[in-house]
């Protein structure tokens, strides 16, 4: 269906981006998103034939300039209702599982 | 370029004609009340906010089992908002402009205490502490919110196919899709759950499903509508907008929420804009853009409805202007790009640690690693892949700087149309409401349903989708109305004048 792409998308690839997005990937989803990776980033050199090397980039729309809000202290948060949602809390804290003392 | 697969695209509904047929009762649109219909009626007595509230909870009793709108139906909180405008209006207090209009709201805009999920198993059962800006804003105006509705998993998808909670099925054909992301959304308003809807629009995401539920869909210029408390997909596209039966309710509805807030710094600085005042204004004098190089791929019967839209506009004093938007279809490529990356950014948030899914593992990493790729879907692991991939080291100048840059141009092109006139004309979807799983198999398939849309989510423009007749099987066609930024009264004297054609 799909001639050979010739961005290299190889299953290495797949799971050093999986591992810097934090996703576990199963052994068919690691097939599968090699396959459509390549696959996609294929059809997107569609824009290789546009001429940009004097076009600025555009990251918003209408950007605005120095949004501030006035310095005036407002009500947050309910601690406890915030805390309600936690999957695991100790003493008023969010709990996570060890953070230090292993390989990143 | 990327084509659809025409061939089979066309051979598949030539296989669902005589199914579709034979559903030719369920597809006539029934006749629901609008919203400036009901908000008479109950200011002036002729009926209650409870009233209208339990007709729109019998439709949704008949039919949801097989819509699958909503995600939940907040009868109890709806029950007792609508009496409370009764009592109010019994009194003699104003309850605002939407006082007692049952109201759905797309299931990523935050409500406070009430579950909002992004139809996504990670923030299933997630309770937000605080209410969108919106949702305020639509509960000072009396609205009675009814219940939150089926997405594609955070807003990612064009057929709602994508959600964690099943799909929606449109109520116009229940064989096909209603379109997406906000398909719930699109859905309640087709079937009467409730007498309007707000979605939000990244890539298409109101418009599209609009147009193949046979409803009116707004996205509005970026920063014209706060974004506060509506959950990130990609925050340099995102807006919210309204669906409704009607031109005029789509007007009365943005005057409702649109306007300044300073809970988001995107938000333009300046009040909302009078739009119900242009519906009667009518369209002489106004220039309209006829895109002489629109992408090829569209279904004849569509294309044939916007031809009638421009006759029929012409026919009212507007002049038709050829006009060129060359760049437009990269616009797909530079979406599926900017979107996939800003999303990557913004879903990092959902790692089991503040709220939502938790998979428990020995340290930190491997927690989240199992929690997110337990809690997210096919679709948006795609786009987080692709996100990450794209703003990687070594890959970013090639492919989302690169995307920034075609951005630019396609902004471009539309400055140099709209030199020459004042809106331009396309069509929504190239394609009427298509069967389920028939472009589920092909991530690109399904993307070519946004090619019409995507543009002004890039330029940050407003457009918006009005139902204009039907095309193949009797399903409804839209006719897309594109409108420089903060052009919204001269989109809406079109629109308008496209209803009145009708």
């Amino acid at each position: 269906m799909v001639s050979e792409p010739s961005i290299k998308i190889t299953p290495e690839v797949v799971i050093k981006v999986a591992r810097l997005a934090r996703l576990d990937l199963t052994a068919e989803e690691l097939a599968r998103t090699t396959h459509q990776l390549a696959d996609m980033l294929e059809h997107f050199r569609d824009i290789d034939k546009l001429d940009l090397a004097d076009v600025v980039p555009m990251t918003q729309p209408h950007p605005l300039k120095n949004i501030f809000r006035p310095d005036v202290v407002v009500a947050g948060l309910n601690h406890q209702e915030v805390l309600d949602n936690a999957p695991a809390t100790q003493d008023g804290r969010f709990r996570v599982p060890p953070t230090i003392g292993f390989d990143v | 370029m990327l084509r659809p697969r025409k061939m089979a695209d066309f051979a598949c509904h030539r296989l669902s004609v005589l199914m579709s047929n034979q559903m030719s009762n369920q597809m006539s649109t029934p006749s629901f009340p609008t919203v400036t219909e009901l908000v008479a009626d109950i200011r002036h007595g002729a009926t209650t906010a409870s009233a209208v509230l339990e007709s729109h909870l019998g439709r949704i009793d008949q039919r949801e089992k097989d819509i699958h709108a909503f995600n939940v139906v907040t009868v109890e909180n709806a029950r007792t908002t609508a009496a409370r405008i009764d009592t109010d209006i019994a009194a003699g207090i104003d309850c605002g402009p939407l006082a007692g209009v049952p109201i759905a709201l797309k299931d990523n805009m935050c409500t406070r205490g009430v579950p909002t999920t992004c139809s996504s198993r990670i923030l299933e059962g997630w309770k937000p502490p605080y209410d969108a800006t919106v949702v305020t804003r639509l509960q000072h105006a009396g609205a009675v919110i009814v219940g939150k509705t089926n997405l594609d998993e955070f807003a990612m998808g064009s057929s709602t196919e994508n959600s964690a909670f099943g799909p929606t099925r449109n109520p116009l054909d229940t064989s096909r899709v209603p379109g997406g992301s906000s398909g719930g959304s699109a859905a309640a308003v087709a079937a009467g759950f409730a007498a309007a809807s707000f979605g939000s629009d990244t890539g298409g995401s109101i418009r599209q499903p609009a147009a193949l539920c046979g409803v009116v869909g707004v996205k509005p210029t970026y920063g014209l509508v706060s974004r506060y408390g509506l959950i990130a997909f990609a925050s340099s596209l995102d807006q919210i907008g309204p669906f409704s039966r009607s031109v005029a309710d789509a007007a009365l509805l943005l005057e409702v929420i649109a306007g300044h807030d300073p809970m988001d710094s995107t938000s333009i600085p300046q009040s909302a804009p009078s739009l119900q005042n242009a519906l009667s204004q009518g369209v002489k004098g106004l220039r309209i853009g006829r895109i002489v190089d629109l992408p090829e791929g569209s279904e004849p019967e569509v294309l044939a409805r916007v031809d009638v839209a421009f006759e029929a506009l012409k026919s009212a004093g507007a002049t038709i202007i050829d006009v060129t938007l060359p760049s437009l279809s990269f616009g797909l490529t530079a979406y599926y790009l900017i979107a996939p990356a800003e999303a990557s950014s913004n879903l990092a948030r959902y790692d089991g640690v503040r709220y939502g899914l938790r998979v428990d593992a020995e340290d930190i990493n491997a927690m989240y690693g199992a929690t997110r790729g337990a809690g997210f879907g096919d679709e948006v692991k795609r786009r987080i892949m692709l996100g990450t991939y794209a703003l990687s080291a070594g890959y970013y100048d090639a492919y989302y700087g690169k995307a920034l840059k075609v951005r630019r141009v396609i902004a471009d092109d539309f400055a140099r149309a709209y030199a020459n006139c004042d809106v331009i004309l396309s069509p929504t979807s190239p394609t009427v409401a298509f069967p389920f799983g028939s472009k589920t198999n092909d991530p690109l398939t399904m993307y070519l349903c946004d090619v019409f849309t995507i543009p002004s989510n890039l330029s940050g423009d407003p457009a918006m989708s009005v139902p204009f007749g039907t095309g193949a099987h009797g399903l409804p066609v839209g006719v897309q109305v594109l409108a420089p930024a903060l052009g919204e009264q001269a989109m809406f004297r079109v629109a308008a004048e496209l209803e009145r054609a009708l």
